[in-house]
């Protein structure tokens, strides 16, 4: 028959469509999360070997953990803060870029500057806050010298503040990109009526920008707390070992071969920052903006 | 300070954007209180830099906007009791067309009660009561209209200030927005300022119609005075209807000029009292379109004609109640009568006919 044969074709062209997509998603993707979710319910034999079977023995142990909770909580904490100053300073340069720089090339110049950092590598980025934030750095070394204190603060390195610092100049750019890009899409015409209207530059933000941008600021937040959730290497380096992440604990489980535990924590993480991103994505209709 | 007229006086006003070109240059112009004002002109004549200038989101270069008695440059919009109601209208797309309407009395710290209630007045009278939940781009173009204007009136301006506000909408829409228009500033009886560049739509609308060319007014006067005595070939040929002719001053007697063209007859042209033409002196005259009078070569001119110019009809286009004949009487220039339909189709012409393009020798006005 004519038509169901036209319909096969047109649902084959549609597979054609997906296919470069899934063909990404599913090695790279779906595959390992898959693997990770089988091991999570495997048993060990302590020495690095998995015995394929079904154990809920792996979160039972998570769960259980005093650690776990610990772990979650500090990861936490380094997600809220790290989150709050890209935002704050991410909306800022994006609002200034968009706003106050009148000439469009400038602002697309000065959008690059910040990339810049980028240009090396991300431990480099991160080692070079050791000679600023050291003992003998350079900040303590200009308060000792302008007499503001006497002995160098021992805050500064290798501490929380060292953690969150560093995070907020890894991932400032992921705000800035988004927010940017949201309110650059602003018509300035917008702005004009809202001053034609009376509107005072807080009203401004406060009623056009800041709900016009809420899709770039829910984009970079993604970005920031699954990048901070998902990671624990610069709380290694930065806080000089006092410091642990959620993921640090799979790290030193991995090392040590347990490999189901890991793979439990794992998904365990994944599960909780789908909900987080959930919740993002409930309070912005991140798809609506975008094709606005 | 509170502006209470909204009378407007733009004197000397000069804006350059880059310290070389007047994208405004010298303009000096008064506006009555609660006039219908139309700036006219092709894009990028000065006509929306002026209109942002009443409204204060630009600053002259030079010269002085009076609006009520006070000189505002330098005041904000709120300050100068301006609204201006923007090309294709700068809604507010998160806000419903209530909050759009609201907005100005939500910034001025207005309760959320009393707002919502001025903002459903004005929605009222703007007939969208049944739209105010709505986003603006769930509205149609003339619906987004009505928003716009009302967005624009809640705050009671003495001066509307419109950027081309009938430009997004189609032909049938346009024509009865802009009743609306006219309507809504009776009701208001505050002066709006509308720029265009439909001829059409400023001499139906306005009181005063200003002229525009390369930031300087061309002419300004009402619409009947400018649509049929324009000052220059300019200020004709952008508004339209007429014929334009130039030549050479043949001869002056007592009450008229002969002008000659080329090889042609020579065309008679009453003078104006006030003007000095001397023989030899090259000036434009205008014919109005609807003013020509088609004959037959050999029939005899109707009453009063006195030119008779030997043409070929080019093209008709019928028009309904007017068919529109083009001739190639002017080497260079257009020619063109508007022809009443039933005079027309009493005798048609075809393309190619040779006819005698005349008229009643009053009706020709020399031009500056």
């Amino acid at each position: 028959m004519p038509s169901s044969s036209s319909t096969s074709r047109s649902s084959l062209t549609g597979w054609l469509y997906v296919s470069p997509l899934v063909g990404v998603l599913v090695p790279f993707f779906l595959a390992p999360i898959l693997v990770v979710l089988a091991a999570s319910f495997f048993g060990s034999d302590g020495f690095g070997g998995l015995t394929p079977g079904f154990t809920l023995a792996n979160y039972v142990e998570v769960l259980h953990s005093a650690l776990t909770l610990k772990l979650y909580l500090a990861t936490i904490k380094f997600t809220v803060l790290t989150w709050i100053f890209t935002l704050l300073i991410g909306f800022f340069v994006a609002y200034f870029l968009v706003f106050h720089v009148r000439n469009q090339l400038l602002a697309i110049g000065l959008f690059l500057l910040c990339t810049v950092p980028f240009w090396t590598s991300n431990i480099i980025r991160m080692i070079s806050w050791i000679p600023l934030l050291g003992k003998e750095g350079l900040i303590n070394a200009a308060l000792i010298s302008t007499g503001v204190i006497r002995q160098p603060l021992e805050v500064l390195l290798f501490s929380d503040l060292a953690v969150v610092i560093a995070y907020v100049h890894q991932l400032t750019i992921f705000m800035i990109v988004p927010i940017f890009n949201a309110m650059a899409r602003i018509d300035k015409r917008l702005i004009e009526a809202a001053i034609d209207a009376g509107a005072s530059r807080f009203d401004i933000l406060r009623l056009i920008v800041v709900p016009m941008a809420k899709s770039g600021i829910a984009l970079g937040s993604i970005f920031v707390v699954s990048i901070v959730m998902g990671d624990f290497f610069v709380v290694k380096v930065m806080s000089g070992g006092g410091s642990a992440s959620v993921v640090s604990a799979f790290y030193e489980d991995v090392g040590v071969l347990q490999y189901p535990t890991a793979a439990a924590s794992a998904v365990l993480l994944t599960l909780v920052l789908v909900a987080i991103v959930s919740l993002i994505l409930r309070s912005v209709d991140i798809r609506r903006e975008i094709t606005r | 300070m509170r502006i209470e007229r909204g009378d407007i006086e733009l004197a000397g006003v000069c804006k350059s954007y880059d310290g070389v070109v007047n994208a405004v240059d010298g303009v000096n112009l008064r506006i009555a209180d609660g006039a219908y004002c139309c700036f006219i002109g092709p894009s990028g004549c000065g006509k929306t830099t002026i209109l942002r200038m009443i409204a204060g989101h630009e600053d002259p270069t030079a010269g002085e906007i009076v609006i009520g008695g006070h000189n505002v440059v330098g005041l904000p919009p709120v300050q100068r009791r301006t609204a201006m109601m923007f090309q294709s209208y700068a809604l507010f797309p998160h806000l419903t067309v209530r909050e759009n309407i609201a907005f100005a009395l939500q910034v001025r710290g207005q309760s959320k009660a009393e707002r919502l209630r001025a903002a459903d007045a004005m929605i009222e009278k703007v007939r969208l009561t049944q739209f105010a939940d709505r986003l603006p781009a769930q509205l149609s173009g003339g619906q987004q209209q009505r928003v716009a204007l009302a967005r624009a009136a809640i705050t009671e301006p003495r001066v509307l200030l419109l950027d081309e506000p009938l430009s997004a909408l189609d032909e049938q829409l346009r024509v009865q927005m802009r009743q609306e228009l006219r309507r809504m500033q009776r009701e208001l009886g505050i002066t709006f300022i509308h720029v265009t560049h439909t001829q059409l739509e400023a001499i139906a609308l306005a009181d005063l119609v200003v002229v525009m060319e390369q930031g300087r007014i061309k002419q300004a006067g009402p619409a009947r005075e400018v649509y049929a005595h324009p000052r220059d070939r300019y200020v004709a040929e952008f508004m339209g209807g007429q014929n334009v002719l130039s030549g050479r001053v043949a001869k002056v007697n007592g009450g008229s000029f002969l002008l000659k063209q080329g090889a042609r007859e020579a065309i008679e042209v009453p003078l104006q009292a006030r003007r000095g033409i001397g023989v030899g002196d090259t000036i434009d005259i205008a014919v109005r379109r609807d003013d020509v009078a088609l004959v037959r070569p050999g029939a005899s001119l109707p009453p009063g004609c006195g030119t008779a110019l030997p043409s070929r009809v080019t093209a008709i286009e019928y028009q309904g109640y007017f068919v529109k004949v083009m001739l190639d009487t002017v080497p260079d220039d257009e020619f063109v009568a508007y022809v009443p339909e039933k005079t027309f189709f009493a005798d048609p012409f075809n393309v190619g006919d040779v006819v005698l393009a005349t008229w009643v020798a009053d009706r020709a006005r020399p031009l500056a």
